[in-house]
């Protein structure tokens, strides 16, 4: 007998036994491992609200200033009454302008002008110079895998109990300078906080969200294999449940065919011929800025859940990925030159957290001689095949997977590290073998 | 590696000789280096087999272990090398003069100014390669924690008196080298390499005979060719003629000629103890010191190209003029070294093994921080490291060809002039980006405003340094026909949020550590006594 898996009711339990370990458990800490799209943000909303109209005086430490601003706007769309605290920087625009048209939310660069507010909010950064006599009762701690193990050493004082939240299958936090030093140590400095928080506590409550509902019906079964294997999810809308076409028909050459390939199957590849380039690839990017200008010109439409007509595959639904900031400005500058400026072009750490309809993606590997750590990275992959609502394409040279398999990896091993699975390698093999079903070999 | 190196060991490849990375010197270096050319046995991990040192590039010491595997002659080794190292320590530790620190007052909790004494200068330890300053750190690491028989009559095997001082100084050289930027134990291979790239690999560029022939070949041979005679060739005996900078032999010399001097050393040892009469070990007693000699010898020919490599290394470094941020860097490697010598001075423990959560959180802290301020600081002192960053879209140079007064809103309106800037670069400027000049030594920053003549001109808004004024100070805004460069990283770096005491570290990172505990050294196992 097989039992109908119902989304919105398997996250609806989660949320529950989350909302109710956080309101009424006993431990520290709850822990809420969240994978791409599965309504962290809405929790996190949910979780504030409900504690503050239980009456606890709330912090909520993010991590950068637009994530602050995105939970402000929330908070105050879902209850436009209660009174939020916006801590912020003494630099010049130091938050969102669209903040200054909220009535109850008060913005101060000093902890002590929002004494008082149910809710303050600001980054791990700021918080880390607030002193408080008295440390609040509950704290959320959003993109809690992103935040390093010292930014919650510099925090964890103003707070008796925290609920954390985020995605553990996104990229690492990072240093600049080797902390090989430090590592197999509990409280590794360069570590995410959530690894130390866990380390030391291992009793604490984790859940996870069961359902993304950004990733297709196409998309996350691949996701969920290839970086979450031990912890599976499900998409919260099925097969049928949404489409994207296109009206102007394919001109049959590469680009186009590889849109409809996508439109069709949720991926594609544009394979181009093997060669070592350097990280600016021309062609590659060409090619990157040539499928962006044909989606846009052919004229998309994308249906799905939330509303019964299709809505137009605009600029601003499209984004493009890459692994390097000198990649993102050279496909801008190819943008560019083909009249397209609206086009979100970020790496993939700039890009975590955010939701488009298509994505156009610049394979990390494309073109290298060598497969790095960096380039190797699961959760760089995982952030460029998980930011899309319909489809994702990826642009890349031919001859990766023989790449993978000429370098194995030959990172030290540490000691006493804990050990993350899946490795970039094996996530690798597993992405390219499922785009080799939607590949479009092309030579600009 | 960034698109200037990569071009430049192309060209050092197609020249045949290493190319410029740096047009001034971005390390310090004293007038009286310690050079330090130890030498360690194979196949057991921080026994020495001997070593170089000194100051004098003449008359370097050499010390030796004859039977690597003998405790006592490994601890009179330490102590040789400690009768070297802290009288030479101690010398920069006597000449102080007086310096403001800011600290908190513990009775009021304020930033208060105190004054405390600041070592004039401080000792400067030079190892030839990477591995060296591992090294320096594995001897600190051993030698720190031993009691002398002075500190514990119980201790079976008592270190010589001394010996964990030199060990908790070497352990505080080798922290400090994790600091970027700082120059109190340099690897040659490391400082060499970053002021010339050369046509290998920068792995390759860790053998230091090969590194300096890339730099400075001999006549009538290219980098190439000679750095490949300095790797591999071989003497009639089958040995390197370019010995490896060490710590670690070649094998060859290891098992033609090190092995069968030990055991020529050994037979002699045992022969002497065997000796039953007082002739008969006077004869025993010269065999084994001319086995010994053997073994000194040895040592010293393999030490000694690499001493000679060192100096030659350190005499291309002077001829490039200091960078104008270097001095800086090396009072912050004072203040290093004077907090140091105070702790000793203290009588406090030596550094422990492991440092608690919130020592590596700020250990990491001040290291990101030193890195962003040593790429600043390099590349304002040095063009050509200025132009790698231009390079890569974050800094751009040109001529200044508009200025148009502007001043901001507000009741009180200040200068906000618009400046146009002609360059060839292609910066990577967004929005409202924040770009940098060096204005008399100090950043004055502007944003960016617009890109005109699709991207040849960049219009930028200069918003402080300017005065207090309606009308901005002189000099304080380009004029037209200025040559300007701006950076888009900033020039000095915030101090970060201040972290809790170790005593008062949160539950999430484990609670407070506890009391510090005298470590023991460690346990003595039957490796240790062979």
């Amino acid at each position: 007998m097989t039992t109908v898996f119902d989304p919105s009711a398997a996250a609806a339990q989660a949320t529950d036994a989350i909302l109710h370990d956080t309101l009424h458990g006993t431990a520290r800490g709850v822990v809420v491992d969240s994978p791409p799209g599965a309504g962290k943000s809405t929790l996190v909303v949910r979780a504030a609200l409900e504690l503050a109209e239980a009456g606890h005086p709330l912090m909520v430490v993010a991590q950068t200033n637009a994530q602050v601003d995105d939970l402000v706007l929330r908070l105050a769309e879902k209850n436009p009454e209660l009174p939020v605290g916006r801590l912020h920087s003494n630099d010049a625009d130091p938050y969102d302008k669209a903040l200054d048209g909220l009535e109850n939310v008060r913005k101060s660069a000093k902890a002590a002008d929002l004494a008082g507010q149910a809710v303050v909010i600001s980054t791990a950064a700021k918080w880390a110079h607030v002193k408080v006599d008295e440390p609040w009762r509950h704290a959320i701690v959003d993109e809690a895998y992103q935040m390093r193990s010292d930014a919650l050493l510099a925090v964890a004082g103003l707070f008796e109990r925290a609920l954390f939240v985020g995605d553990p299958g996104q990229l690492d936090p990072f240093a600049i300078v080797g902390s090989e030093q430090w590592a197999g140590l509990s409280y590794d400095p360069s570590a995410s906080a959530v690894t130390t928080l866990l380390a030391h506590n291992p009793d604490l409550p984790q859940h996870r969200l069961p359902v993304s509902w950004r990733l297709p019906a196409s998309a996350a079964p691949l996701v969920s294999d290839a970086f979450y294997p031990y912890t599976p999810f499900r998409s919260g809308t099925g097969h049928g449940d949404r489409g994207l076409s296109f009206a102007v028909p394919s001109d049959g050459s590469g680009p186009d065919r590889v849109i409809d390939e996508a439109a069709a199957s949720g991926w594609g590849l544009l394979e181009l011929p093997a060669r070592h380039t350097p990280r600016t690839d021309p062609e590659a990017v060409r090619a990157v800025a040539t499928v962006v200008r044909r989606m846009l010109d052919r004229g998309g439409a994308a249906t799905s859940e939330r509303s019964p007509d299709p809505s137009p595959l605009t600029a601003d639904r499209i984004a493009v990925g890459t692994a390097h900031r000198d990649q993102a400005a050279a496909v801008r500058a190819a943008l560019a030159d083909l009249g397209v400026t609206e086009v979100v072009v970020d790496t993939a750490n700039r890009l975590q957290g955010r939701e488009y309809d298509v994505t156009v993606v610049l394979h990390p590997l494309s073109g290298r001689p060598d497969a790095t750590a960096f380039h190797l990275e699961t959760g760089r992959l995982c952030v460029l095949a998980s930011r899309h609502r319909h489809a994702c394409v990826v642009v890349c040279r031919a001859g990766v997977t023989d790449l993978l398999d000429d370098y194995p990896s030959t990172e030290p091993v540490q000691l006493g590290t804990v050990v993350k699975f899946p490795d970039g390698w094996e996530a690798n093999h597993a992405v390219l073998a499922h785009l080799a079903e939607h590949r479009v070999a092309w030579r600009p | 590696m960034s698109l200037i190196s990569t071009l430049a060991r192309l060209e050092a490849v197609s020249t045949g000789r290493a190319q410029p990375a740096a047009t001034v010197r971005h390390r310090h270096l004293g007038d009286r280096p310690l050079v330090f050319v130890p030498l360690i046995t194979a196949g057991e991990a921080g026994a020495p087999l001997g070593a170089l040192v000194g100051t004098d590039r003449d008359a370097p010491r050499l010390l030796v272990v004859p039977q690597p595997r003998d405790r006592d002659l490994r601890f009179a080794f330490l102590a040789d090398l400690a009768d070297v190292v802290l009288p030479y320590v101690d010398a920069y530790a006597e000449v102080v003069e007086a310096a403001e620190r800011t600290e908190t007052d513990p009775e009021t909790g304020k930033r208060v100014k105190v004054e405390v004494d600041l070592c004039a200068d401080a000792p400067q330890l030079i190892v030839p390669s990477r591995a060296g300053i591992d090294l320096v750190r594995l001897l600190g690491r051993s030698m720190r924690f031993r009691r002398t028989a002075e500190q514990d009559p119980e201790a079976p095997y008592p270190a010589p008196p001394r010996v964990p001082l030199l060990g908790r100084w070497l352990t505080h050289f080798g922290e400090r080298a994790r600091v970027p930027g700082s120059s109190l134990l340099l690897a040659m291979t490391d400082v060499l390499g970053r002021h010339w790239a050369t046509g290998q690999s920068s792995l390759e560029d860790q053998h230091l005979g090969a590194l300096l022939a890339w730099i400075d070949p001999p006549e009538g041979m290219t980098g190439a060719e000679a750095a490949l005679k300095a790797e591999l060739e071989r003497d009639a005996q089958g040995q390197l003629t370019c010995p490896p900078a060490g710590p670690a032999t070649d094998p060859a010399f290891d098992n033609k000629l090190l092995a069968p001097a030990i055991e020529r050393y050994d037979r002699a040892r045992t022969a002497l103890a065997a000796a039953e009469d007082g002739l008969e070990a006077d004869e025993r007693l010269g065999a084994l010191t001319s086995a010994e000699q053997e073994i000194r010898d040895l040592v010293h020919s393999r030490t000694r190209p690499t001493w000679d490599a060192v100096w030659r290394g350190l005499d291309l470094l002077r001829e490039l003029p200091e960078g104008a941020h270097v001095e800086e860097r090396w009072t912050r490697d004072r203040w290093s070294f004077t907090g140091h010598r105070d702790r000793v001075l203290a009588g406090e423990p030596p550094q422990p093994r492991r440092d608690d959560a919130v020592t590596a959180a700020n250990k990491l802290a001040t290291r990101e921080r030193e890195q962003a301020r040593l790429e600043a600081q390099e590349a304002l002192d040095d063009p050509l490291v200025m132009a790698g960053r231009r390079l890569a879209g974050e800094a751009f140079a040109g001529e200044v060809t508009d200025v148009v007064m502007a001043y901001s809103d507000g009741k009180r309106p200040s200068p906000r002039p618009l400046v146009t800037v002609r360059t060839d670069d292609r910066p990577h400027l967004g929005e409202r980006t924040k770009v940098y000049r060096s204005l008399g030594g100090k950043p004055q920053s502007a944003e960016f405003v617009a890109d005109e003549e699709d991207g040849a001109c960049v219009v930028l808004r200069i918003l402080d340094k300017m005065g207090r004024g309606k009308e901005p100070e002189p000099g304080s805004v380009p004029e037209k026909g200025d040559r300007v460069c701006f950076t888009l990283f900033e020039h000095e770096q915030r101090g970060g949020a201040k972290l809790p005491d170790p005593e008062e570290t949160p539950w999430t990172h484990g609670g407070p550590p506890g009391e510090a505990t005298l470590e023991a050294a460690d346990p003595v196992t039957e490796e240790d006594v062979l």
